[in-house]
């Protein structure tokens, strides 16, 4: 059962400087399905997009970000809803009770001069129902905390009191309070210490166990990844080039550029020498032609340049977007004839 | 007989910061009685691992002699940093010993091409003025890190990515073809994908170039990629120390255990199993009398309230616990 | 820089309405070189005339041609406030980068100083001052003191952009590639102070002239020198409204007026063509 599908989305922010217009391609052409309890994991590193593919999903598309195509699909509730063609009141609606985001800095979410407990008084305040008693809500905001282990005394204090993983576990406990079935996360972990960061994770994945929700999970760290997702949807440029089963995304990486990725994680008590790919990400607003990868890619052919490669299933659910696995032992130059003749 | 002296020691260093001003003054011990030493002749990487607020940056500071220790001394093939950069000695000591810096976009001026910091080294400490000779070390350096000259010349920072810059930023700490480099947390900003290319530079540079580095992170996994020796710091105060072969592998202190097994593995068929104990209002753990720790510590014992944990060998390396004191 | 001026003007309307503004009125002043009659000198044309060919702007009840009068209050406004805006520059620099980058002892007397100066009420000071100085506050005397007063606030303003310019790790590149101090300051730092001094310089101007039109209107500063402020003092004093001479009043007002919106749209538009932050964005295009 899929809770949200993505088809062929494209968001451009589009720049307009001194009478020219600049195209930022940050989602360009992204197609998926996700799957219900499943926590899905995107990778990729800072300027592949995943953030904006995030804030897509979530129906923030606000100029200079713009959808110059695809749709994004939540179903819920027994109907496919179109996020990108929701009022603002139908999107209100579903944000936080259906959709809900957990962003990177807590800071920007917890007003800083608003104890915690009212912050929790007026966000939830507008999802409950009218007759709703001031002592049913306290109960329902001190049960959710105290499963998340969170000490009641949070709710009396003011953000700048807590640490830095308290916050971002009181952000959690925003998030998930109303029990939605799907759960944004953009890096929730990354400002954090590494204890406190494995404190989070451990949060997130008790809570999807617990709610039977399904977590779409953006980070840059293949192991926290490997940690906590079923399925990992690897980025690049804007595009998605890979989607697998975790396991099968660490032990049988395909895309030469995963394989650069998962071949170059340092781990303790292996010295073996890693190696990085070669050259730096593409500018989004510039990228090369065919293959995004191919100036980087040590068996990129000339085909390569000339073609874009499209995400296409090689067995069971694996999904690559490389021109040398997906066309096996095509020959462009038949190609070529054949499109001539 | 001359003695001979150690290329960096430092010696009970201890930072104390006073925070606030009028009646409201707190006393906050950033580093308290670190030591530990760098051979001469042995050119080595040397980690300083722990979590942000733990004092390496600090530390890191005040081996650059850009903070002055409250207490203790470090001292530059034997003699005191803060003299050295204090008096008529500052250019030779920077020549010795370089940075490397967190930000790779926040190194250099945005308002100003990368390369006027390249040319202004070489110049200032090399060649002494000639731009042709400062072009040509310039070009040198950029060469050990695997980037031409003219890829650098007239360009602004923003016309790099930041793995590039973080190279870059490196050529320029190379130039005075120094002894000892400080690098704080220089790969945390850089892509995932290109991370391990600024390690394996380090490798290059203490295998091929003798050079020592001194790593700054909180990073365990390329802490153990890249170094020799590793020690790790909790609110201040050097908890571990020793071969990172030891100290990662067998951990002995139970903080740097608590530490290891947060680390994330990029395994999937090793999830992390058990779980932790997070620490709510972690300000408090400065100002404990006894070890800092003791509050977290699975196994805590009554002396730890009371009494600060002596250093104790063990081995090669170091632990500072009372598990382990005789 | 004929070129980017050029660009100045066709993106930024602001910015070409303040600098044709001021270009007009920098010619007026220039205009007073060729003034036929001394401006100190009373009754040398017929009293009360309405504008005509003759008289463009009519004259006033001193026997003051009112547009030749005008040229020379420009220019000796325009060069107070340019004097005022000098004068208070240097000490906002120097003391702003001494305190910024010094810190400790030093910047803490510094602050002390400038804080002095922030928390005095000028008005009551300068009036107090212009009272005994009253006859020897000529054009540049009177510049010198607004800029002695004038500094304060943008110290401090300098200060701050000082204190983090400091912390940020390019400063350190800068100590570890060998730079100098005043190297440091006047190379990394200036770029980005720069856009602060140029529009706090031009809020200074503003700042100088309505003080000038205030202790000139009020009789405090040398009477016989015309300034804007001394031109409407000597209307308001003789009854112009009254006698419905418009032509005697309005000519000083207008000019101020003009010059203030003219100041005001330069300093905003500046201020953003300076702007570090949309300097990089713009470089990255």
């Amino acid at each position: 059962m899929d809770v949200l599908r993505v088809q062929d989305l494209k968001c451009f922010y589009v720049v307009e400087s001194q009478g020219q217009q600049r195209e930022v391609k940050a989602v360009n052409g992204v197609s998926l399905n996700v799957k219900k309890n499943q926590v899905l994991g995107i990778a990729g590193e800072s300027g592949c997009g995943k953030t904006t593919f995030l804030k897509s999903l979530l129906g923030l598309v606000r100029p200079p970000l713009r959808c110059l195509g695809g749709k994004v699909e939540y179903i819920g509730n027994g109907k496919a809803t179109d996020i990108m063609s929701l009022s603002k009141h139908q999107h209100k609606e579903l944000m936080w009770e259906h959709i809900s985001y957990v962003p990177q800095g807590s800071l920007s979410v917890l007003n800083p001069v608003r104890r915690i407990g009212d912050t929790f008084e007026s966000f939830i305040g507008a999802h409950m129902e009218p007759s709703t008693t001031k002592h049913q809500y306290e109960e329902l905001v001190c049960s959710h905390l105290e499963a998340l282990g969170l000490p009641e005394d949070t709710l009396r204090a003011y953000p700048h009191q807590l640490s830095g993983g308290m916050r971002q576990r009181v952000t959690i406990a925003l998030a998930t309070i109303l029990k939605p079935h799907l759960i944004l996360a953009d890096e929730p972990s990354t400002a954090l210490d590494v204890v406190v960061q494995r404190g989070v994770i451990q949060l997130l994945k008790d809570i999807q166990e617990e709610q039977q929700n399904t977590i779409i999970l953006v980070t840059h760290d293949m192991a926290i990844h490997a940690n906590i997702c079923d399925r990992i949807a690897i980025m690049y440029a804007g595009k998605i080039i890979e989607e697998a089963g975790v396991e099968e995304i660490f032990s049988n990486p395909r895309h030469p550029y995963t394989q650069y990725l998962i071949g170059s994680l340092p781990r303790i008590g292996d010295k073996a020498h890693r190696i990085s790919a070669p050259g730096s990400p593409p500018s989004l607003s510039d990228l090369p032609q065919g293959c995004s990868f191919h100036p980087r890619c040590p068996e990129a052919t000339d085909n390569c340049r000339k073609e874009e490669p499209m995400l296409t299933g090689i067995g069971g659910d694996h999904r690559v977007a490389c021109l040398s696995l997906t066309r096996g032992d095509f020959n462009a130059d038949q190609a070529q004839v054949a499109l001539d003749q | 007989m001359p003695t001979r002296h150690k290329l960096l020691s430092i010696n009970d260093v201890t930072k104390v910061f006073t925070i606030g001003g009028g009646f409201q003054r707190a006393r906050l011990k950033a580093v308290e009685k670190a030591s530990f030493a760098l051979e001469e002749g042995k050119p080595e990487i040397f980690t300083l691992a722990g979590e942000s607020g733990c004092g390496k940056t600090t530390l890191a500071k005040m081996i650059l002699g850009l903070l002055e220790p409250t207490d203790g001394e470090v001292l530059h093939s034997g003699r005191s940093v803060q003299d050295l950069v204090k008096g008529d000695q500052r250019d030779d000591f920077n020549k010795k010993v370089q940075a490397v810096f967190q930000n790779p976009f926040e190194t250099f001026n945005p308002l100003r091409p990368v390369d006027t910091y390249l040319l202004e080294t070489a110049r200032n400490y090399v060649t002494g003025g000639s731009n042709g000779a400062s072009k040509n070390a310039v070009a040198e350096a950029l060469d050990l890190v695997g980037i031409s000259y003219s890829l650098v010349e007239d360009r602004y920072p923003h016309e790099f990515s930041g793995g590039q810059l973080q190279r870059i930023s490196i050529a320029r700490a190379l130039i005075t073809a120094p002894s000892l480099i400080i690098a704080d947390e220089p790969v945390s900003m850089v892509d995932a994908s290109l991370k391990m290319s600024v390690c394996n530079l380090f490798k290059v540079l203490k295998e091929e170039h003798q050079v020592n580095v001194i790593y700054i992170t909180h990073d365990l996994a390329t802490a153990y990629y890249v170094s020799d020796r590793i020690a790790i710091m909790f609110r201040g105060n050097i908890v571990e120390l020793g071969p990172v072969n030891t100290v990662l592998v067998e951990p002995k202190h139970p903080y740097t255990r608590v530490l290891k097994d947060s680390v994330p593995e990029p395994d999937p068929s090793n999830k992390w199993s058990g779980r932790i104990k997070l620490s709510g209002f972690e300000e408090r753990d400065f100002m404990r009398k006894g070890c800092k720790f003791a509050g977290r510590c699975p196994e805590v014992k009554a002396i730890c309230e009371e009494e600060d944990p002596p250093m104790v060998a063990i081995g090669s390396g170091m632990v500072k616990c009372h598990l382990y004191a005789r | 820089m004929l070129r980017t001026l050029a660009d100045m003007m066709n993106q930024d309307k602001r910015f070409a309405f303040g600098f044709t503004v001021m270009l007009i009125l920098v010619a007026l002043a220039f205009l007073s070189l060729f003034s036929p009659h001394d401006p100190r000198q009373w009754n040398v044309v017929p009293r009360d005339r309405p504008p005509s060919t003759q008289h463009l702007l009519g004259t006033t009840s001193t026997g003051q041609d009112v547009s030749w009068q005008a040229t020379w209050a420009i220019r000796n406004t325009l060069l107070m406030s340019l004097i005022a805006m000098l004068s208070s520059r240097v000490l906002a620099i120097v003391i702003g980068l001494l305190a910024g980058y010094s810190g400790g002892t030093l910047d803490r007397i510094l602050m002390t100083l400038t804080d002095s100066f922030v928390i005095l009420p000028l008005l009551p000071i300068l009036i107090l001052v212009a009272s005994i100085l009253k006859q020897s506050l000529s054009v540049v005397n009177l510049g010198i003191l607004l800029g002695a007063f004038g500094w304060a606030w943008d110290a401090r303003l300098i200060r701050s952009q000082v204190l983090s310019l400091r912390e940020r790790e390019f400063t350190y590149t800068a100590i570890l590639s060998g730079m100098s101090t005043p190297r440091i300051i006047f190379r990394e730092y200036l770029p980005f102070i720069f856009p602060l001094i140029t529009a706090t310089a031009m809020n200074n101007m503003l700042w100088a002239i309505g003080m000038e039109v205030t202790l000139a209107v009020l009789g405090l500063v040398s009477l016989e020198v015309a300034t804007l402020g001394t031109m409407i003092h000597w209307a308001v004093n003789s009854q112009s409204i009254l006698l419905g001479m418009w032509w005697w009043i309005l000519t000083p007002v207008v000019i101020c007026i003009f010059i203030f919106i003219a100041l005001y749209m330069l300093s905003l538009s500046i201020n953003e063509i300076l702007d570090p932050r949309l300097r990089v964005q713009r470089m990255t295009k």
